[in-house]
């Protein structure tokens, strides 16, 4: 139970250092976006007085430059816990609108990916382990190391130019057909998975290579372990060895590196929903960052934070409940 | 074995000891022992490693970036003799004459052997002009992470107590922290132009992973006996760590080392070509030379062009796949049953520990 209290805590310490950095980057940095945003009302509305200007601006990004530091910091951090991400300057919408909107479509396409990396990784590294040394296992581990050192977004170019134009397989970007209606109906539910393969496979190709080289290695230590052995002479039947021997404790340490791919895919959104277009968070951060609307760049950075957190929180509890010797010491990990 | 030091002429078995004494006549050069050392720290383990292809393939073609980079370095450079020294022409718009050069394909002249974008300019020599600040880069961005995690990770686990609980806490919560939307983020802000700077920045965050590796390790090391005894004859804590656990750690630090060194050309190559890096130049990075051949040239819907974006791909992704092979070939330099096996000197049985490296 300590445990538990301790991992939540620092969950929420997390999100509190970015919020803070995020605050010291709006603030503070020469040419800062407070700076930036009130030179460019002041252009364009020059009748403006300098207080209603500094007000425009904390209506914007939640941060008024008039303000002492202390306070404008108390100020941001009450906005931020009520929920109140700024309003984008681009869109003239508030920032949590568009989070709304964009989130469960990255979530999505994530889901999808995890979900086949972590099958295709972990099934085809087992095997592999069991075959080591045989045609199949060289054959996987030079296809594996070479598509694991091919960049997530050049696997989205080369797919993108075979399957969406030469063969037309698959649509070159978007979310979900045009003219279909979003809602729970058939049609728009295979429409968006439609839409969604390219993204995903272009992340899954990239990253299985590592997990199944990952397993391999773990499988191929536990197969050597003694009470693997000794479960053999007992007489017990293959699959229940591999299975509940050697698969659990090998995917055990492969845990950790899953919790590490969550917060690595949200990166990797940014790239990969720009090349395609789709219009998730990854979309809006990057589009932020091109027209400098920093209110979506930062409110994007936090929501993001906020989701890898729970992310990793929960896939920490998981693990603590897989493996009971985490919470009593931990002080031996493996990765 | 020396005699005992009463003075008297007996070694401490009760003989005479003239057999064993021959170790002060026969005195061992400085140089010698250098060579030994040599020998034994760089020599074997080489020829070791050599043994192994993915080594072989790894170096041979990191061995062929650092060559290109030699030799864009050389061509551009400004310096006494070699100011005059032009190998490779620095790329620029219609260098091969008039618009008729646009666009040239691959593997049709040796003046432009892969071809030229969409200005003129020649791709082969684009990518090799973008090669020194990309190493730079990936060794500036590897550095950084290993001495971070290895100060972290050694001083809190040796040390435990406050001091642990305060580094472990710091280095969790930087893992959590999402690497690339917090790299976009500050390189839109500080805008770093010197690649030193860029490398680093890249993984900023990266370190953390590998402190909490090491501190494990320091962990199980620090209660190993060989260290106990080390303190007990009162050894410094500074020289327990060199000597005795630092050793352990190398094949995390060698392989970490490799693995953000990759960090840094995928999360470098995806920001220039996003153009959140870029300013500009063609041949500034093969993210850029990407961005062009797909804004500029579009390179993507015109079949005929698209070696534009190849070619810099492929160019990527050789450097990576060498990283990446090289350090699966580190397995067999630092996990002594492998090595074993693999000169045939031990007899093993066959199919254990292996220790394969993961990637993510």
């Amino acid at each position: 139970m300590n445990w538990f209290i301790k991992r939540i805590g620092q969950g929420l310490f997390t999100i509190f250092a970015v919020a803070s950095l995020t605050f010291v980057l709006i603030r503070t940095m020469p040419g800062s976006p407070a700076q930036q945003l009130a030179a460019d009302i002041r252009q364009n509305q020059p009748s403006l007085s300098a207080r209603q200007i500094n007000v425009m601006v904390e209506q914007r990004i939640g941060v008024d430059p008039d303000q002492p530091m202390h306070e404008a910091y108390m100020n941001y951090m009450l906005n931020l816990a009520q929920g109140n991400l700024g309003e984008s300057v681009n869109y003239q919408e508030p920032v949590a609108d568009i989070i709304l909107r964009s989130l469960p479509w990255t979530a999505f396409v994530m889901s999808v990916s995890l979900l086949f990396v972590f099958i295709f990784g972990i099934g085809l590294g087992a095997i592999m382990a069991y075959r080591e040394g045989s045609k199949f296992d060289v054959g996987s581990s030079i296809i594996a190391i070479f598509l694991s050192s091919v960049p997530y977004y050049v696997a989205a170019v080369v797919m993108i130019y075979v399957l969406a134009l030469e063969l037309s397989l698959f649509p070159l970007s978007g979310r979900y057909p045009r003219g279909v209606e979003p809602g729970f109906t058939l049609e728009f539910f295979t429409g968006a998975l439609h839409h969604a393969v390219l993204p995903a496979a272009s992340f899954i190709v990239t990253t299985w290579g590592g997990f199944a080289l990952g397993m391999r290695g773990n499988s191929i230590q536990v197969l050597g372990n003694d009470y693997i052995r000794v479960a053999k002479l007992r007489g017990l039947s293959d699959r229940r060895i591999a299975l509940r021997y050697v698969g659990r404790n090998a995917i055990l340490p492969m845990w950790t590196s899953f919790l590490i791919t969550v917060g690595f895919m949200f990166g990797a959104s940014i790239i990969l929903e720009e090349i395609f277009t789709y219009r998730g968070i990854g979309y809006y951060m990057f589009d932020s960052i091109e027209n400098r609307d920093y209110p979506v760049m930062m409110g994007t950075f936090l929501v993001i934070t906020v989701s890898v957190v729970i992310a990793v929180l929960v896939a920490d509890i998981t693990y603590g409940k897989l493996d009971p010797r985490v919470e009593s010491g931990g002080g031996d990990e493996s990765y | 074995m020396s005699p005992t030091d009463d003075g008297s002429e007996k070694s401490t078995d009760g003989g005479t000891g003239d057999i064993f004494d021959f170790e002060a006549t026969e005195e061992i050069s400085t140089s010698q022992r250098y060579r030994e050392f040599f020998h034994e720290a760089f020599y074997l383990p080489a020829r070791e490693a050599w043994r192994d292809w993915r080594m072989k393939v790894g170096l041979v073609l990191i061995f062929g970036y650092l060559f290109m980079g030699l030799v864009a370095w050389i061509s551009g450079s400004n310096f006494g003799v070699l100011a005059d020294v032009t190998i490779i022409e620095s790329p620029r718009s219609n260098q091969f004459g008039g618009f008729e050069f646009n666009n040239e394909g691959p593997f049709q002249s040796w003046d432009y052997p892969l071809g030229t974008d969409s200005t003129g300019r020649d791709i082969f020599g684009a990518i090799v002009y973008a090669t020194p600040d990309m190493l730079k880069m990936t060794f500036a961005g590897g550095v950084y992470v290993v001495v971070v995690a290895t100060v972290v990770g050694t001083v809190a686990g040796y040390k435990g107590g406050r001091v642990d609980s305060v580094l472990t806490t710091i280095s969790d919560i930087v893992m959590t922290v999402p690497g690339l939307p917090l790299v976009i983020v500050l390189a839109t802000m500080i805008d770093p132009r010197n690649p030193w700077i860029i490398g680093p920045l890249l993984v900023i965050g990266w370190w953390a992973g590998l402190a909490r590796t090491i501190r494990a390790q320091v962990l199980s090391i620090r209660e190993e006996s060989y260290v106990e005894a080390s303190r007990t004859m009162g050894i410094s804590t500074r020289r327990i760590i060199q000597k005795d656990i630092m050793p352990n750690l190398m094949p995390y630090i060698m392989v970490n080392f490799v693995m953000s060194s990759r960090q840094v050309i995928f999360n470098g190559v995806g920001l220039y070509f996003l153009g959140i890096l870029a300013h500009g130049s063609y041949s500034d990075n093969w993210g850029v030379m990407m961005q062009f051949a797909y804004t500029h040239a579009s390179a993507l819907l015109i079949p005929e062009r698209s070696y534009q974006l190849l070619m810099p791909m492929a160019a990527i992704v050789g450097l990576s796949f060498g990283l990446i092979l090289f350090s699966q070939g580190t397995d067999r330099l630092f996990n002594p049953r492998v090595r074993q096996r693999g000169t045939g000197s031990t007899e093993q049985d066959g199919e254990e520990d292996e220790m394969t490296t993961t990637i993510t």
